[in-house]
């Protein structure tokens, strides 16, 4: 059965909720393992450690979920602009928001000469679009009109939130695990001496080593949110909306060429984006692991539609 | 008294049953008009933007007389007109107006440089962008409302209780095109 921009959204969220339970899940019982092999107590002394865990990753979430947007954007040097300072890319924006039936979402610039853009927010009520100066500097109306119907395809279907629930609980836990690998290094020269630094140095090994299998796994998810059926949908949707795919195809094309690597991207938000932030157009074409599909294919796949548009729109002889 | 239980339950099930479907049907319906009205506040934009764009090329080309009356009587008929054909036809001469307009404009530089009139021209083809997107997204709406309202069991009691199926927007010109089948 052919899925409806509704299955989408219910799939979002289904996902989005798992997310957060398989986040609060980790600290629960991170914390709960932790207790049991530092105190050596037993299984029921470690519940209340556990309890505390559950706690910090619900207040962790809910952060996630309420302030991962402007987390996001602060991350990526976004600023938010008004009407005056680029009415025709305001102007884009509100007509793919009637076209979508849609809010008006919040539009930011990012201030860099690279190419990319990417939309983010709790959903549609909350929604942001931003797009790089250079991306911006760089299209004509209907590439942008493309680019953008892209962003919104991203808001409509609710991957914004699973995308960015991800980036900021990512974002969190790439923290926490830097932080104990710092703590063991030089944690490690000063107490290699006391009985009792022993004791707890052996925790902090195991957290790390807790942490590094859990990294390459968290990898492996930001690949699933990402996954390039996502990017195709948003592609196809975008042409839903627009009508017009060569406005996105040849979007794509230019960014497609575009060499320079977007410096405040990185791993935990680069799923975010329209194409992948980091590498140059080679490999960002053909990665095997890339979080992105290879952009000529994607360029082909408009084009296609592009033919379909046409045969569809030949005057019918009743 | 078991078999009463039964039935009981039964009906209750199929009244919540109703009553989820008469409430989803309320929601798409309200999600219509509110597309509809959309269309509106989108024509009513170009209304606004016109007298100012016709100002603006007096300016510039006050001999090209005949194409800015036409625009203004063009605009006139459509702010008068009554009536889904009626008005669909008074918008399509408005915008081959429009278009004739902004073709003669190509003949006077000084016009084409002037701000104001490439900050009206923007929001005139933002306006036009807006107008059959609109459209498109009322007919969206509207076939969505249509399916569910005939979809069993809605169709049973549907227009019974007034869910009317909703009219399509005539698709006019070459940019309010089909929407490709998206295959997800």
């Amino acid at each position: 059965m052919p899925r409806t921009f509704r299955d989408l959204i219910a799939e979002n969220r289904r996902k989005s909720a798992f997310l957060v339970v398989g986040f609060l899940a980790f600290f629960t019982i991170t914390i709960y393992v932790f207790t049991l092999y530092a105190t050596g107590a037993d299984a029921r002394a470690g519940l209340l450690p556990a309890l505390g865990g559950l706690g910090l990753g619900a207040i962790l979430a809910f952060f996630s979920y309420e302030a991962g947007a402007g987390a996001i954007l602060a991350m990526s040097g976004a600023k938010p602009i008004k009407k005056e300072d680029d009415p025709q890319l305001f102007n884009v924006v509100e007509e793919l928001s009637i076209a979508a039936g849609l809010p008006m979402p919040r539009v930011y610039l990012i201030d860099d000469t690279a190419m990319n853009a990417f939309a983010t927010g709790r959903g549609p009520r909350n929604a942001v679009v931003a797009i790089t100066k250079g991306l911006r500097d760089r299209l004509n109306r209907e590439e942008l009109q493309g680019v953008l119907a892209h962003e919104m395809s991203h808001v409509r279907n609710y991957d914004i939130r699973f995308a960015m629930l991800l980036a900021v609980m990512v974002g969190l836990l790439a923290l926490l695990a830097d932080g104990f690998r710092r703590w063991m290094w030089w944690g490690g020269g000063r107490r290699r001496s006391s009985r009792d630094g022993n004791a707890f140095m052996a925790v902090i090994a195991i957290f790390a080593i807790l942490f590094s299998i859990v990294a390459p796994i968290l990898g492996k998810l930001i690949q699933l949110a990402a996954s390039r059926e996502r990017e195709y949908l948003a592609d196809a949707s975008a042409v839903e909306l627009t009508r017009n795919p060569e406005g996105l195809a040849s979007a794509l094309e230019k960014l497609g060429k575009d060499q320079e690597v977007l410096e405040v991207a990185n791993r935990a938000t680069q799923h975010l984006y329209i194409v992948n932030p980091f590498k140059p157009f080679e490999t960002r074409s053909r990665g095997l692991l890339s979080t992105h599909p290879p952009l000529d294919e994607r360029i082909r796949r408009l084009r296609a539609l592009e033919g379909v548009a046409e045969r569809r729109s030949s005057p019918v002889v009743s | 008294m078991l078999g009463i239980l039964i039935f009981l339950g039964l009906v209750v099930v199929v009244v919540m049953a109703a009553i989820g479907i008469y409430n989803s049907l309320v929601g798409l319906r309200q999600q219509v008009k509110s597309a509809w009205s959309q269309i509106d506040v989108q024509l009513k934009r170009r209304y606004d933007l016109i007298p100012n764009l016709v100002e603006t090329v007096k300016g510039y080309a006050a001999h090209e007389k005949q194409t800015l009356e036409r625009v203004i009587q063009a605009r006139n008929a459509a702010v008068a007109a009554q009536g889904v054909a009626a008005q669909a036809q008074a918008e399509n001469v408005l915008t081959g107006a429009l278009r004739q307009l902004f073709a003669v404009a190509e003949a006077y530089p000084n016009l084409k440089a002037n701000e104001n009139f490439l900050q009206l021209q923007e929001e005139l083809a933002s306006t036009e962008n807006r107008i059959s997107f609109a459209r498109q997204n009322y007919n969206d709406t509207a076939a969505n409302y249509n399916t569910r309202a005939q979809s069993f069991p809605a169709v049973l009691f549907a227009r019974m209780l007034g869910f009317m199926p909703a009219e399509f927007f005539e698709i006019q010109n070459m940019t309010e095109r089909e929407a490709p089948k998206v295959a997800f």
